[in-house]
């Protein structure tokens, strides 16, 4: 045996060499996340929510304050196919002879020309003992003993047969009841309704002006133009809604994730001085913490809105952050405590401490990065709260300030139309819902994936 | 025992205390008062009147005085409705409020409690699929438009069958039903998951092994130890679930145009009614932290283990 047979062992190759590199918390944590279906689709539904809200603007170029009077309250598939026709020419009232016979309904009503968006032209023969007549408009057919719907115009002579219908015109059936009127101004009992579906016409002019025609001699009455896309149809002011819900995205995400950071900074400042101090300082941050979480929420919601009293011509988010921050953090600060009060116990600091750590460190260095886990579920979980929050004060009235759009403000203007025009609630509702869900999802799986105790057995 | 709900008390004062300090400095810093929406006043008609009102004084004293008259349960009198007394104002609507409140806890708890149960029972079964899928649609969607939705149903019932359920306003039990059933609708949705995942937990526990092994029937098993234990943290949360509920109160209130509260709250703010501002703030905060001690006691009486000495 030679002294060559040995040799001395390479110090430096680790001997006990495990067969997969060792993971950190966050990594083994995002490998977790990953596996989670989910929790991955709400990432990509919340991606895509971000891009819409931010990029979204850059490629839908329409304006959301451009309000147009002419198409309120229209629905995203309504027809767009509009037919030109020459400016409407003046109307020629129908004067007939003094009718003969016993009916005190008006008879052989009907549409002159075609009835369209523009306007509606009606006419009828004339009553016996009547002195004028009455025409309304309704979207339901009348029946009698019923409101026959929204009184348009009057004519005032019993030979005047003829009335023509300007105001706000749809392309949906109307029915239009035309009652005669005795000597006093009274309305007979009796009436005559005609069903009437206009049908969708712009005037060359109003093209020209909307940019839909290049100049008047290329076209003739009669041809046809596209009108502007809504995709997601019109508010009751004639706004685009797609822009609308785009800025509101912007306020409600902006909302949503700017109050919970402040907050949640402001919670982990205190928490995790209290829970590191513990003593005297502990109990009066967390006295303090107690008395903030027993205020009324949205009373003081309330009552902060109007303090930051906004001005005209402001949006209100910023005063809406402050309000949310200065009431939302007392739960983070708790969560923080609790788990400093744990984290304090542990081997580590105490090492950390003996080796001259001064308490600014420890707080940084092992208190603050090792409650992360925990906040930063529980910021999955501000996010969605905030928004309904938001939502609910704009929805009563005490939140963003009007014309900004914000998804609360436009689900309570949308519910006034409601039962005749759903989409106007139904897509600001939807996008709330998504909104809510994708970060109550993501947030379950963050759970699932960073903290091994909160694990949820579903 | 006693002990124990004298400190819970004592404590809960001292909270009001803070909650009425808190409420009346920020609404003195609100710009404007209660006069300043009246027609022009000449300078002496203003000063009799802040005379009257007594907002001559320096806002310390006007503090003082109002801590002296909540002390005695009198909240003087509303700035802006004529010989209106604040405490009568919230005997009026309040109870509105509070029945609407408390109908909704029931509906969200006790629905909560069922569907949690059975979601476990029958676990990933049709039943379960089913009412997961409910409690998605409950938590993510703003209770506006549950509300909306509950009134449209309303009037889809209405014209279906004949009857005449109201889709707004206060009064009969009928009044009451679909605004609550409404309002605890969120509620009920988050207990329901909260209940499954405690009854899950539990459903493996060496108690309920042993129970099952020495022949205890299913029903009875049931009953008498999954329901019970895993009702706790149900029990726990109920109590800062009150409060979630008198929020979407504002909101239910508006939409079925209930005389509560809510409603008046938001009016006294947007006019500077001190008086009924500060009433109304007081009143519902006493009353919550009021409500989340009494959730504490019952905590006790359902779970023995629990020492409220400590």
């Amino acid at each position: 045996m030679t002294e060559l047979s040995f040799k001395p062992v390479d110090t430096k190759q680790d001997i006990e060499q495990t067969s997969r590199p060792s993971l950190s918390y966050w990594q083994d944590a995002w490998i977790r996340l990953v596996a989670n279906k989910r929790a991955m689709a709400s990432l990509f539904v919340i991606v895509f929510l971000i891009i819409f809200a931010y990029l979204g603007p850059l490629f839908w170029r329409v304006d959301h304050t451009e309000q147009h009077l002419d198409k309120t309250s229209q629905a995203p598939w309504v027809n767009r196919n509009a037919i030109l026709i020459a400016e409407d020419s003046v109307w020629q009232e129908v004067i007939v002879d003094a009718p003969t016979g016993t009916h005190r309904a008006p008879t052989n009503i009907e549409v002159v020309g075609e009835p369209r968006t523009t306007s509606v032209a009606l006419k009828w023969d004339a009553v016996p003992a009547a002195t004028g007549y009455r025409v309304y408009r309704h979207i339901l057919e009348p029946e009698p003993g019923f409101p026959l719907g929204l009184p348009i115009g009057e004519t005032e002579h019993q030979t005047h047969v003829s009335f023509q219908d300007r105001m706000d015109i749809q392309q949906k059936p109307y029915w239009y009841s035309v009652v005669a009127l005795d000597e006093n101004g009274d309305e007979f009992k009796e009436f005559t309704s005609i069903a009437v579906r206009p049908k969708l016409y712009i005037t060359i002019g109003e093209a020209l002006r909307l940019g839909h025609i290049s100049d008047v001699s290329s076209v003739v009455p009669g041809d046809s133009v596209l009108l502007d896309w809504h995709p997601m149809g019109t508010d009751y002011l004639g706004r685009d809604m797609l822009a609308r819900l785009m800025k509101g995205a912007q306020v409600s995400l902006t909302i949503g994730i700017i109050a919970p950071t402040f907050f949640i900074i402001i919670g982990i400042l205190i928490g995790s001085i209290a829970g590191y101090f513990g003593g005297i300082v502990d109990s009066i941050l967390m006295r303090f913490t107690d008395f903030v979480i027993a205020l009324p929420f949205l009373l003081f919601m309330i009552l902060f809105m109007v303090l930051f009293s906004v001005e005209a011509g402001q949006s209100g988010i910023p005063a809406m952050v402050v309000a949310l921050v200065l009431l939302s953090w007392p739960g983070v600060a708790r969560l923080v405590r609790g788990e400093v009060l744990q984290i304090r116990e542990h081997g580590y600091v105490e090492a950390s401490r003996l080796l001259g750590g001064s308490n600014s460190w420890l707080i940084g260095r092992h208190m603050i990065p090792n409650t992360m886990g925990v906040v930063l579920v529980s910021f999955t979980f501000a996010v969605p709260a905030t928004i309904f929050t938001e939502a609910f004060l704009s929805f009563i009235g005490m939140g963003v300030v009007p014309p900004t759009p914000s998804w609360g403000a436009m689900c309570n203007d949308g519910i006034r139309t409601m039962e005749r025009t759903p989409h106007e609630l139904l897509f600001p509702a939807l996008f709330i819902s998504v909104t809510v869900l994708a970060f109550n999802l993501l947030g379950d799986g963050l759970r699932d994936a960073l903290d091994a105790r909160m694990r949820s057995r579903e | 025992m006693t002990r124990y709900i004298t400190m819970r008390l004592l404590q809960g004062i001292i909270t009001v205390w803070f909650i009425a300090t808190a409420t009346f400095w920020v609404m003195h810093s609100i710009p404007g008062d209660p006069l300043a929406d009246e027609k022009a006043l000449t300078p002496e008609i203003r000063a009799n009147l802040e005379a009257k009102m007594g907002l001559d004084k320096h806002e310390f004293v006007q503090y003082w005085i109002f801590l002296g008259n909540m002390l005695r349960g009198d909240f003087g009198w509303s700035f802006e409705h004529e010989n209106r007394r604040v405490n009568d104002i919230i005997a009026e609507q309040f109870p509105v409020s509070a029945t609407l409140g408390i109908l909704a806890i029931v509906f969200a708890g006790l629905g909560g409690i069922l569907w949690g149960a059975l979601t476990a029972l029958y676990r990933n079964k049709w039943p379960d699929v089913i009412i997961i899928i409910l409690v998605i649609l409950g938590i993510s969607v703003p209770s506006f438009v549950f509300a909306t939705v509950g009134q449209l149903g309303i009037v889809t019932l209405n014209k279906t069958f004949g009857i005449d359920i109201p889709v707004a306003g206060w009064g009969t039990v009928w009044h009451m039903l679909i605004p609550s059933l409404v309002l605890g609708l969120g509620t009920m949705a988050f207990l329901t998951r909260l209940m499954r995942t405690s009854m899950l937990e539990i459903v493996n526990a060496d108690y309920i092994r042993t129970a099952r092994s020495k022949g205890v029937p299913v029903a009875k098993i049931f009953a008498r130890h999954q329901l019970r234990n895993a009702i706790l943290p149900v029990l726990t949360v109920l109590g800062p679930s009150i409060a979630g509920i008198t929020t979407g109160g504002f909101v239910v209130e508006n939409v079925f145009g209930i005389p509560g509260l809510g409603k008046y709250f938001v009016t006294a703010v947007q006019q500077s009614d001190y008086g009924v501002i500060m009433g109304t703030t007081v009143f519902y905060g006493a009353f919550l932290v009021l409500m989340v001690i009494i959730v504490d006691l019952l905590y006790a009486v359902v779970d023995p283990r629990v020492r409220l000495n400590k």
